[in-house]
């Protein structure tokens, strides 16, 4: 699998190789994986990871290096699987195209884009399996097209005809959380309860840079370390927490941080999906596997705005988003088929169909959702009755006009 | 309620039997054993329930209520979790929604704060904003109010915070016999419960059964969220919850003695959903209410209490509800809180004002 070696861009946004860090502690990391779906690949010249400088371990304890045999990951992926990968990303971005077209014509209360983050959600949220759960923040969009939950019911949220519409066990895809970091411990709790059922899988929750200074994200940090529970932190560093850099968030790599709480962690370029895929798939064996959380810094860009209320030409300067431009993961991973031959012409143009036939359906479903039975909004405030809230349901039932309700 | 039945006579005979070399039927414990047989038995009824806070597995928690729950249930059941307060919360969430039934611990009122968020806008609302989908039978035990001589943060009164949030219960419990019912009721609930502990009154005692399942109390006729009428009488309502309970008996004792006057007083229980029926049938014979709590009057149960007693009872009241509570005020050192909580003279004199009208 040559080329999907050369793919895999093992480099920082500054152009320096991944660094795969881990404490001492955990030394018990296996370096020769089995690659899913087979023997392990042998590795092709310079692809595994390189030895980190003394420079690129954390503070205190001793780093050990973790010879992640990344291509050994995804060194079973068929042909049609790479393309998928693909097809995924563009759907994905047309997706949200639409949504943001539909915002724009008052559709949708509000939009947040996922733009330029395509690669870092279908490469992780491809690497999940039906035993596992993902706890998403609020714009993983692409992760919810891969856990099987209908766009549609996502884009609902943003119309506002619902909070979360869809079942979160049946799609192993818990609902979307607007608190930023809230999720960490929600996943963390979850993640105990699968190791005290013995489940085979693992969590997986979802967060961002500006998320990592949230309280709730180091309690998360601290509790699945000293209960060891089978958690994969995937964190987009996607540079922007609305106006705030990501260097307003922390001083040092957010990747770095699990070395202080005692587990291992990567950082890996977001806006590669191989590389993408190969991590979480490795993340999620070391979590699956008993041997405790791991951290994973996908280190992306946020190429829209935070959300459709927001102007990012206050904060950000247009060559930045340029320079991020020419590391389009979607661009990326055409170049990288093109160069397999996997990207005929008939083929491309058949998927371009199908994400324009695919956004056209959705926004026909979209507008046509109604508006919600107003006596609905006192549906599910608890499990058993409250008599406040019937009292209140029929007072309020009662003033309305006939055929409202 | 669910309808996860306890089978009592199996359950008794562990909790009260020889394992825990207690005698099996009635017999007079403390709030906080009671508490703890309580407990027991949920955990043993059913294998979901899980017991996590700070310090309450080797030692059994600060004020014993999870005394010998380690021994018992074991590691994977009986959690010392790390001192994060949210933390105990978030993952009680993540294990309610793994089909788990925690009984989380804070270890004091005023330590509840850190959680705040994910009580509020986790815990009570994911019923809601899933559409029902999910469901977080989670019940948050928190020791609560004054009296103990004790340092900042120790002796608060949060419930109104968690009354205001739709989602949640609140309950509080007041007596030993209530407080072994109303945990395993909490516990079986599938909503989210805040379970207050009147922390002064953890060492009186009373008649408990060990064996009882948590069937509704004698005095409250219908389960978890009922009010009860604890002392009948005829020329005034006194009503209170948790730790005041015990003053308004008091209260009552001291006046029927010294002004031969008949005071009814009603234990709340359940301050989230209220259960103001026996409260109004009360006021509809006496005409004169005195609602009596340690937190501060503004915006507070007392307030709803009032408000709602007022629109539903204007025409039997002879003068206005009156409220006997703790001071607008940060909780004060413990050498003024004598001051600051209602005693009995307070509400004397609150029942006396009303008689002015």
């Amino acid at each position: 699998m040559r080329g999907v070696t050369e793919l895999m861009q093992l480099l920082t946004p500054d152009g320096h190789r991944i660094t795969v860090v881990s404490r001492a502690r955990t030394t018990e990391l296996d370096g020769s994986p089995t690659a899913p779906g087979g023997s392990r690949s042998e590795p092709p010249p310079g692809a595994g990871l390189p030895a980190a400088g003394p420079d690129s371990g954390p503070g205190g304890g001793e780093p050990t290096i973790v010879d992640i045999d990344l291509p050994a990951y995804v060194a079973d992926l068929t042909d049609d699987e790479l393309f998928g990968l693909y097809r995924d990303m563009v759907l994905v971005r047309r997706m949200d195209e639409e949504a943001t077209s539909l915002q724009r014509q008052g559709e949708l209360g509000l939009w947040a884009s996922l733009r330029g983050q395509e690669a870092a959600q279908v490469g992780s949220g491809r690497a999940l399996g039906p035993d596992d759960m993902a706890f998403p923040s609020y714009r993983e969009h692409g992760v919810a097209w891969c856990r099987g939950v209908d766009p549609a019911a996502v884009l609902a949220i943003f119309r506002g005809v619902n909070l979360g519409g869809w079942d979160p066990a049946g799609h192993g895809f818990a609902l979307y959380s607007i608190v930023v970091g809230a999720q960490t411990l929600h996943a963390t709790g979850y993640a105990m309860g699968m190791a005290q059922d013995r489940s085979p899988g693992a969590a997986i929750v979802y967060f961002g840079d500006g998320a990592s200074s949230e309280g709730d994200v180091n309690e998360a940090f601290g509790w699945a370390s000293v209960f060891a529970v089978p958690l994969v932190f995937f964190c987009q560093n996607n540079q922007w927490a609305i106006s705030e850099p990501a260097r307003r968030q922390s001083r040092t790599e957010i990747f770095h941080r699990a070395a202080g709480f005692g587990f291992p962690s990567v950082r890996v370029d977001g806006n590669d999906v191989l590389a993408c895929l190969a991590v979480t798939r490795w993340a999620l064996e070391t979590a699956r596997a008993g041997r405790g959380p791991v951290l994973v810094e996908a280190v992306t860009y946020r190429m829209g705005a935070h959300t459709t209320a927001d102007d990012p030409t206050r904060y950000r300067s247009s060559a930045e988003l340029e320079a991020w431009h020419r590391r389009d993961p979607l661009d990326r991973m055409r170049t990288h088929l093109a160069a397999r031959g996997l990207l005929a012409q008939e083929r491309d143009r058949r998927l371009a169909l199908e994400a324009d036939t695919f956004a056209h359906e959705l926004r026909a479903r979209c507008t046509a959702m109604p508006d919600p039975d107003p006596t609905s909004l006192f549906d599910h405030v608890q499990v058993t009755e409250n008599g406040l809230v019937a009292a209140q349901r029929s007072a309020f039932a009662a003033t309305l006009d006939p055929g409202e309700t | 309620m669910t309808s996860g039945a306890v089978i009592a006579g199996e359950q008794a005979a562990d909790v009260g039997g020889e394992r825990t070399g207690e005698p099996a039927g009635p017999m007079p414990i403390t709030l906080a054993k009671a508490l703890n047989l309580g407990l027991r038995s949920a955990m043993a009824a059913d294998p979901k329930v899980i017991v996590m806070g700070e310090d309450v597995g080797t030692l059994g928690g600060v004020f014993r209520v999870t005394d010998g729950l380690l021994k018992e249930f074991g590691e994977a059941r009986v959690i010392d979790t790390p001192l994060a307060e949210s933390a105990i919360v978030g993952t009680a969430i993540g294990l309610a929604m793994r089909g788990y039934r925690p009984v989380c611990e804070i270890q004091f009122d005023g330590f509840v704060y850190p959680a705040f968020d994910q009580i509020v806008s986790q815990l009570a609302k994911l019923h809601y904003r899933s559409a029902g989908r999910i469901r977080l039978p989670v019940t948050i035990r928190i020791p609560f109010g004054g009296g103990i001589g004790a340092v900042e943060h120790h002796s608060e009164s949060p419930e109104a915070y968690f009354c205001h949030t739709a989602g949640l219960k609140v309950v509080a419990c007041s007596n030993p016999a209530d407080a072994h019912q109303m945990i395993q009721q909490a516990i079986r609930s599938d909503d989210p419960v805040i379970f207050l502990e009147p922390k002064r009154r953890y060492w009186e005692k009373a008649v408990v059964d060990p064996g009882s399942p948590g069937e509704p109390s004698p005095n409250a006729t219908g389960g978890l969220h009922s009010s009860a009428v604890v002392r009948a009488g005829t020329d005034a309502t006194l009503v209170g919850y948790g730790p005041t309970v015990r003053t308004c008996l008091d209260a009552a004792e001291v006046s029927a003695a010294d002004d031969g006057r008949s005071l009814e007083v009603i234990d709340l229980r359940s301050l989230s959903p209220l259960d103001l029926e026996p409260v109004l049938a009360s006021v509809r014979r006496t005409g004169r209410l005195v609602v009596v709590h340690e937190a501060p009057s503004n915006v507070s149960v007392s307030a709803e209490v009032a408000a709602r007693v007022t629109e539903q009872a204007f025409y039997s009241l002879e003068a206005p509800v009156l409220r006997v509570t703790g001071f607008d005020t940060p909780y004060p050192p413990a050498r003024l809180e004598d001051h600051y909580l209602p005693d009995v003279d307070r509400i004397l004199d609150a029942v006396d004002r009303s008689f002015g009208y």
